[in-house]
């Protein structure tokens, strides 16, 4: 009887929530960390990363107070439901299937996936002549297998392999001429530990979307379509002035 | 002609089993029906002299080949096959001797892993068949007045061969079952065609029974040949 009361009340509460938005002058962001260099503790156990600085400015721009709160990957949507904070921003791709359950901002960054050669590579674009008869290694079962796969499986050899380090070591043993993973990997294993042993060939690849995705995004309750849309216009405010591009560099500049 | 459309009829109403997925699966039935094959042919052609030698009396001819199959039998396939398909890069300027164009190919790593493997087990399949000839015929051979040489090819091998028969089928499938550990080295064979599928559809059920069937059937396959060769050779084993 207690426990049918107890969920009726929860039930009548969550109706009234629902029924009004509110002003919001101070936001709750829900955050798995880590994921460098979205979201990431310095050694000194300072919180920062590219998620933690954009959303830090955008509350700048917006006038707000914010607040960073971690959450594991697994229940951060849960948690944004449960009002444990008001949105995620937690380097979220955005897609229908979460769609169902929150309410995105617009696409604020879009992870691109990037070629890399060695450096005495003579490759120096990414075309179906460029790799015809080439070996090309990406991550079995990722984006960047699927799109290497069928854009290039038909004249390429593709190796798939199951981590990044195995991929790597058969770059270095010239077992393959050219690998395609996410450039913030790349950018990790290969340019920042070798001595420009290494380097990108071509474009920065984030299209097409149907393999790329429409990037991340941050999430709120459905509800709150008024707060969503400060943030949107926030976001484009950053991307004009400048401070988006800023932060950008800070963590996916080339050198 | 009518093959393809009825194939594509076939086909038409499910996602996952393009003709492009079963093209992946056929790659990778003829992968690992070669590595198998050509692994068990020069693993048996190399077992028979070590396991000649395994058998002798003399110690320094039989010990380096315990240490061998010590070794082999000893650590896990797939330990081996990470040694031999990584290990050989780290030979400095390996890359520019005319073994790279071998080696560079995940093929031929894994080959002379399943072949030491395989030449390993069976050397002591065979040297267990050998050391269970019975007493009297070695002895009827010395009486009649045969050398070592003779006696072996004559009296021992083909006898030990006929009772080693029903282990080294066995070896067979094992070995089929273990090639399955090729896909970690980007081999697409069945098993690799079979996880590409799964990755790419998210639908590890469909991946894996396909898969599994088609083992099923290579090991059907193995069995039949095993139980015709038993029924041929072994025909005066069995009870009148």
């Amino acid at each position: 009887m207690k426990k049918l009361l107890t969920i009726s009340l929860l039930g009548a509460a969550m109706v009234a929530g629902t029924a009004q938005a509110r002003d919001y002058d101070h936001v709750r962001f829900g955050v798995d960390v880590p994921y460098e260099p979205m979201e990431y503790r310095t050694p000194e156990g300072e919180l920062t990363g590219f998620d933690i600085d954009l959303g830090n400015a955008l509350c700048a721009e917006m006038g707000v107070t914010c607040e960073w709160i971690e959450q594991e990957w697994d229940g951060i949507i849960p948690g944004l439901l449960a009002r444990n904070y008001d949105a995620i921003m937690s380097s979220m791709s955005i897609n229908d299937e979460r769609r169902q359950t929150v309410l995105f901002s617009d696409s604020y960054i879009t992870i691109p996936g990037a070629w890399f050669a060695p450096a005495g590579s003579s490759l120096e674009e990414i075309s179906e002549e460029s790799l015809a008869g080439k070996s090309i290694g990406v991550q079995r079962g990722t984006t960047y297998d699927n799109y290497a796969t069928d854009a290039y499986g038909s004249l390429a050899t593709i190796n798939r392999y199951s981590t990044a380090d195995d991929m790597v070591l058969d770059l270095e043993a010239q077992r393959l001429d050219i690998v395609f993973l996410e450039f913030v990997v790349g950018q990790s294993t290969l340019l920042d530990n070798d001595d420009g042993d290494y380097r990108v060939v071509g474009e920065m690849v984030t299209e097409p979307e149907e393999y790329f995705g429409e990037g991340f995004g941050i999430a709120f309750r459905q509800r709150d379509t008024a707060l969503a849309e400060r943030f949107n216009e926030a976001l484009a405010t950053l991307k004009e002035d400048g401070t988006y591009d800023e932060i950008f560099q800070r963590y996916f500049g080339d050198e | 002609m009518e093959l393809t459309t009825w194939l594509n009829e076939l086909l038409s109403d499910n996602l996952i089993f393009t003709p492009q997925t079963l093209g992946y699966y056929w790659e990778g039935l003829v992968t690992t029906t070669q590595l198998v094959f050509l692994s068990l042919l020069a693993g048996l052609v190399l077992a028979v002299p070590l396991a000649i030698g395994r058998s002798s009396g003399k110690r320094w001819i039989s010990l380096p080949i315990y240490a061998y199959t010590y070794v082999f039998r000893g650590t896990p396939l797939l330990i081996q096959l990470y040694i031999i398909y990584y290990g050989v890069v780290f030979f400095d300027g390996i890359q520019e001797t005319f073994l790279w164009p071998m080696l560079r190919e995940a093929f031929y790593p894994a080959l002379i892993a399943f072949t030491l493997n395989t030449a390993a087990y069976t050397t002591e399949i065979f040297r267990g068949a050998i050391k269970a000839t019975p007493r009297g015929e070695i002895e009827a051979a010395r009486a009649y007045g045969m050398s070592q040489a003779l006696m072996m090819r004559r009296i021992i091998l083909p006898s030990a061969f006929r009772r080693a028969l029903p282990a080294y089928g066995n070896e067979v499938i094992f070995m089929l079952h273990a090639s399955a550990i090729a896909s970690v080295v980007t081999l697409m064979d069945l098993t690799g065609a079979a996880r590409f599928v799964y990755a790419r559809f998210y639908a590890p059920f469909e991946a894996f029974l396909f898969v599994a069937v088609i083992y099923l059937c290579l090991t059907f396959a193995i069995l039949y040949l095993f139980r015709y060769l038993e029924k041929r050779l072994l025909a005066h084993l069995k009870p009148a």
